[in-house]
């Protein structure tokens, strides 16, 4: 126990809450990044941080409708518990939060102010203008900062995690890491490697997510054993600005704070949208759904832009598609909230979204799958039993995952501003059951062992510096992004995605023909890359794989193939028996599908394996968000609900 | 316009290497921005004489102006690389140039090593001191007109745009910059930062303090986040003279 030490990969809220929560308990951390962290991808978040709140609370909102509405959105697919922990610890984390000088809004008597987010009724987001995750990242780093001058954490930064060190009984003992100025590698010894290293966005070519979310590290511990869950499920944010470098995020908080989303009635109308009046104005949100309007969860508002664009030929422009994201009719007051986005707008597209509509269209966003993690239920209070080694561990022992990089959560769709919550809340839950873990870690990591970890890695980089093929790394970068992106998002199809995983095979073997321009061993940034895109293919399969043996709709992972057709008879009694057979579909999709996917890497195979989901606190419903002409499905579904609950042996 | 654009970079393969001059000929795109320039030329290392040479290297990250990562000298001006707009580049002149920041040491290229700037955040203690992270309520009351006024300060991303800018801010001075002035006055503005503000009035009235500022007056010009960086340097100043008059008052 003496020499208890833990590395942490990744510096964004979730490594950041980890790392100083362990150096809080004297735990010595060391902290690798491949960026100083203060650059992490976190800042990226922009809208806010949800949790229940002194308002909410008197309005009828609690922890549990937190939960339920977490779980709703995410279509059941995320065990229970651990969820339920999150939300209970929500308030906390904002109190905390508060105390660490986030500037976060205020009310006019100075309490925290906050706004409506997508997928509640409730105004349960603490925000600090648009820039909340720069915020809550900075208050993090400024923490980290304090231990680093004390001495209690010591920071790796510039350099990329290339994988777990495993001893003889597959534990992990420490960690490979590479100094991307030196090129120099070393293995650190730690009786625990946490890994909180984000989102794999970077598979899709361009995303809203930052270059360094190529997901490399999830892919190192998945080539060393760690099992990935739900890749497939990827988050389409419905509204982010188009560009040729990146699709930046264009936050909900826009539409949280009274943004509208609508397209001309007439295709391609070539007037000035202001010009435009309110009748010939499609806002096809708020009247598909009259109850959440323009904050449905960020999945159905993808789909339905797309359905607007594709399907009914509305997009605003022909040649790019695009909608039209309208926040010029708010008050001076509501829009100042939101400068830190409409910069961005103005900055890059040269436009002043404050008297023009912004013109947006769905992008790649965030990863709801990640790295398998175990947890501990406390069958009392239904949530998570605090400092217990298992939660957020993964199945190899040692090597703990968490934030975006893990699969908790989030299930098939993650609820806007419940993100930085997940980020921060694994990062303090885990800091003590790493503590407990690690003290059963009996002796110092051999040195062999780890020289040697450190040795193959540098045989592989030299070799990749060495190489001299004619394949050109970044075109396959580019191909690979292309097709993921065309097929493997928004709308899902069977035969487009077998398409993709030939086109995947063929990256792979064009991969072991890669040239590399630069045979240097200083800051030799191609080399970094090549690692991160031999990754990138292999997450690209079990990303795609997995959509594709998953034959139904879920959350973000849309199949019209496979879509249960929606009652829609005119005949009250002929609708009721249509909207039965609709509940029964649904029934037996989630008899056959409501499963965590697992995937396990094989030397070289990916092994699938379903899993059960712990449904046991609230038990799964059809998913409708108020849809106009979807209330019968409601109604007939509590009706078999409470014949099955006067049949309790039944069950 | 269908040209390629020509871009002028300043390459250096090592710390101490050689300085020397590449060009290159990029195809221009609709809405293109340094970045992507430079991610071109990663993917087509071949100078405008056609002789093969390794990829720029360069920092850059979130792409939208928020991480603070690419920041160089574009046309002579310290900003950001992701919102260098090719098409406002041109405007200014017909070929560009690019070089890295001169204040930090040079890793390779456009790369820089900016520990000096985070290293000067350690020595501000710009931080909240807390007892620990177990749950002990909320954070005190701030006024709205409060967070107005930190919140713009808590937008900086250590660019280091000011830092190359400020004429004080060189190999002979020990001045910890306007960011970290600025990061100090944020500190000690939000009320949870109050337990240890004299001791970051002890750093901003001692060596490399406030006192090394020249009052040029530069780096609020080149902020990308329009921070006020001067309006801090001026509370800054009045809050470590009365500071270190009530500390010789007390001895």
């Amino acid at each position: 126990m003496a020499e208890q030490r833990v590395v942490v990969v990744g510096g964004g809220l979730a490594g950041l809450a980890c790392a100083m929560n362990l150096a809080a308990e004297e735990v010595p951390v060391d902290l690798v990044s491949l960026v100083p962290v203060k650059r992490s991808h976190s800042v990226c978040a922009q809208g806010g941080i949800n949790s229940v709140n002194d308002v909410t609370r008197q309005q009828g909102d609690t922890e549990w409708k937190h939960f339920d509405d977490t779980v709703y959105g995410g279509d059941f697919l995320q065990h229970q518990p651990p969820v339920k922990e999150m939300c209970d610890w929500a308030p906390k984390i904002i109190d905390l939060l508060d105390r660490l000088g986030v500037t976060f809004n205020r009310s006019p008597e100075g309490y925290r102010d906050q706004r409506r987010f997508g997928g509640t009724l409730y105004k349960r987001t603490a925000f600090a203008g648009a820039t909340t995750g720069q915020q809550l990242l900075y208050a993090l780093d400024d923490q980290v900062r304090h231990w680093e001058a004390e001495g209690r954490i010591t920071k790796y930064e510039y350099h990329d995690f290339l994988g777990p060190v495993l001893d003889d009984n597959g534990v992990c003992r420490g960690a490979v890491v590479q100094n991307l100025f030196t090129m120099e590698i070393r293995a650190l010894p730690a009786s625990a490697v946490v890994l909180g290293t984000g989102g794999n966005g970077l598979v899709f070519g361009r995303s809203t997510m930052s270059t360094i979310c190529t997901g490399s590290a999830a892919a190192r511990a998945f080539r060393a054993g760690v099992k990935y869950g739900n890749g497939e499920f990827m988050q389409v944010h419905p509204t982010a600005i188009p560009g040729t470098d990146k699709l930046r995020l264009m936050s909900e908080s826009a539409r949280g704070e009274g943004g509208r989303v609508w397209v001309p009635k007439k295709a391609q109308d070539p007037r000035d949208p202001r010009d435009i009046p309110a009748s010939e104005r499609y806002y096809f949100l708020e009247e598909r759904y009259p109850t959440y309007g323009n904050l449905v969860p960020r999945d159905i508002a993808t789909r339905e832009i797309f359905d607007v664009c594709v399907n009914m030929g509305l997009s605003v422009e022909k040649e790019r598609l695009c909608v039209f994201l309208d926040v010029t009719e708010l008050p001076p007051e509501t829009l100042h909230k939101l400068d830190g986005i409409l910069e961005i707008y103005e900055k890059f597209q040269g436009m002043n979204p404050r008297v023009t509509p912004m013109k947006i269209f769905p992008a790649i966003h965030y990863s709801m799958g990640g790295m398998w993690t175990d947890y501990a239920k406390d069958e009392k209070t239904g949530g998570l039993i605090a400092g217990d080694p298992r939660n957020q561990h993964t199945n190899v022992p040692g090597i703990y995952a968490i934030g975006e990089a893990d699969y908790h959560y989030h299930g098939g769709n993650r609820l806007g501003a419940n993100s930085l919550l997940s980020c921060i809340f694994s990062g303090l839950l885990v800091a003590p059951c790493v503590t407990n873990y690690a003290k059963t870690v009996k002796g110092a990591a051999p040195a062999k062992l780890l020289e040697d970890a450190a040795k193959a890695e540098k045989k592989r980089g030299d070799d990749f510096a060495k190489s001299s093929g004619q394949e050109n790394p970044r075109q396959i970068h580019a191909e690979l992004g292309d097709i993921m992106t065309r097929n493997v998002t928004v709308v899902r199809y069977n035969k487009a995605l077998e398409e993709t995983l030939a086109k995947i095979d063929e990256l792979e073997d064009r991969f072991g023909r890669i040239g590399c321009p630069d045979g240097g061993n200083w800051t030799n940034q191609t080399v970094t890359f090549i690692r991160a895109l031999a990754d990138m293919i292999m997450m690209a399969r079990v990303i795609t794989r997995g959509a594709l043996q998953r034959d139904e709709c879920r959350g973000a992972h849309f199949k019209p193939d496979f879509q249960i057709p929606a009652p829609k008879s005119d005949d009250p009694a002929e609708l009721h028996q249509q909207a039965e057979e609709w509940c029964r579909a649904f029934q037996e999709r989630n008899d056959k599908w409501l499963k965590s996917t697992v995937v396990e890497y094989n030397q070289g195979d990916l092994i699938f394996t379903y899993e059960d989901v712990d449904t046991s606190l609230i038990p799964p419903r059809p998913r409708t968000y108020g849809l106009k002409g979807a209330e019968i499905i409601e109604k007939v579904w509590k009706e078999m609900q409470r014949q099955r609950g006067v049949q309790p042996a039944a069950v | 316009m269908a040209q390629d654009v020509i871009v002028h970079i300043q390459r250096k393969d090592s710390p101490d290497g050689a300085t020397y001059r590449q060009t290159f000929h990029v195809p221009y795109e609709d809405g293109m921005n340094i970045t992507t320039v430079l991610q071109r030329i990663s993917a087509q290392p071949v100078t405008d004489e056609g002789e093969h040479t390794a990829p720029v290297a360069y920092d850059a990250c979130c792409l939208e102006e928020v991480c603070g990562a690419c920041t160089m000298v574009i046309n002579g001006h310290v900003r950001q690389a992701c919102s260098a707009l090719v098409d406002n580049l041109l405007k200014e002149q017909p070929e560009i140039t690019l070089e890295p920041m001169t204040k930090f040491p040079v890793v390779r290229d456009l790369l820089v090593d900016r520990s000096r700037l985070f290293n000067a955040l350690k020595r501000s203690k710009a931080w909240v001191s807390v007892d620990g992270y177990w749950d002990r309520g909320s954070g005190p009351l701030m006024a709205p007109r409060d967070q107005e006024e930190a919140y713009p300060l808590s937008r900086c991303m250590s660019c280091g745009c000011c830092l190359e800018a400020c004429p004080q801010y060189n190999d002979k001075e020990d001045f910890i910059g306007p960011h970290a002035v600025s990061q100090i006055v944020l500190y000690n503005t939000v009320p949870a930062g109050q337990s240890i503000a004299p001791e970051r009035l002890d750093v901003l009235a001692g060596p490399g303090g406030i006192a090394a500022c020249g009052n040029a007056q530069n780096c609020v010009k080149v902020c990308p986040k329009e921070i006020p960086l001067t309006t801090s340097i001026a509370k800054a100043g009045r809050a470590a003279t009365g500071h270190a008059i009530r500390r010789w008052f007390r001895r």
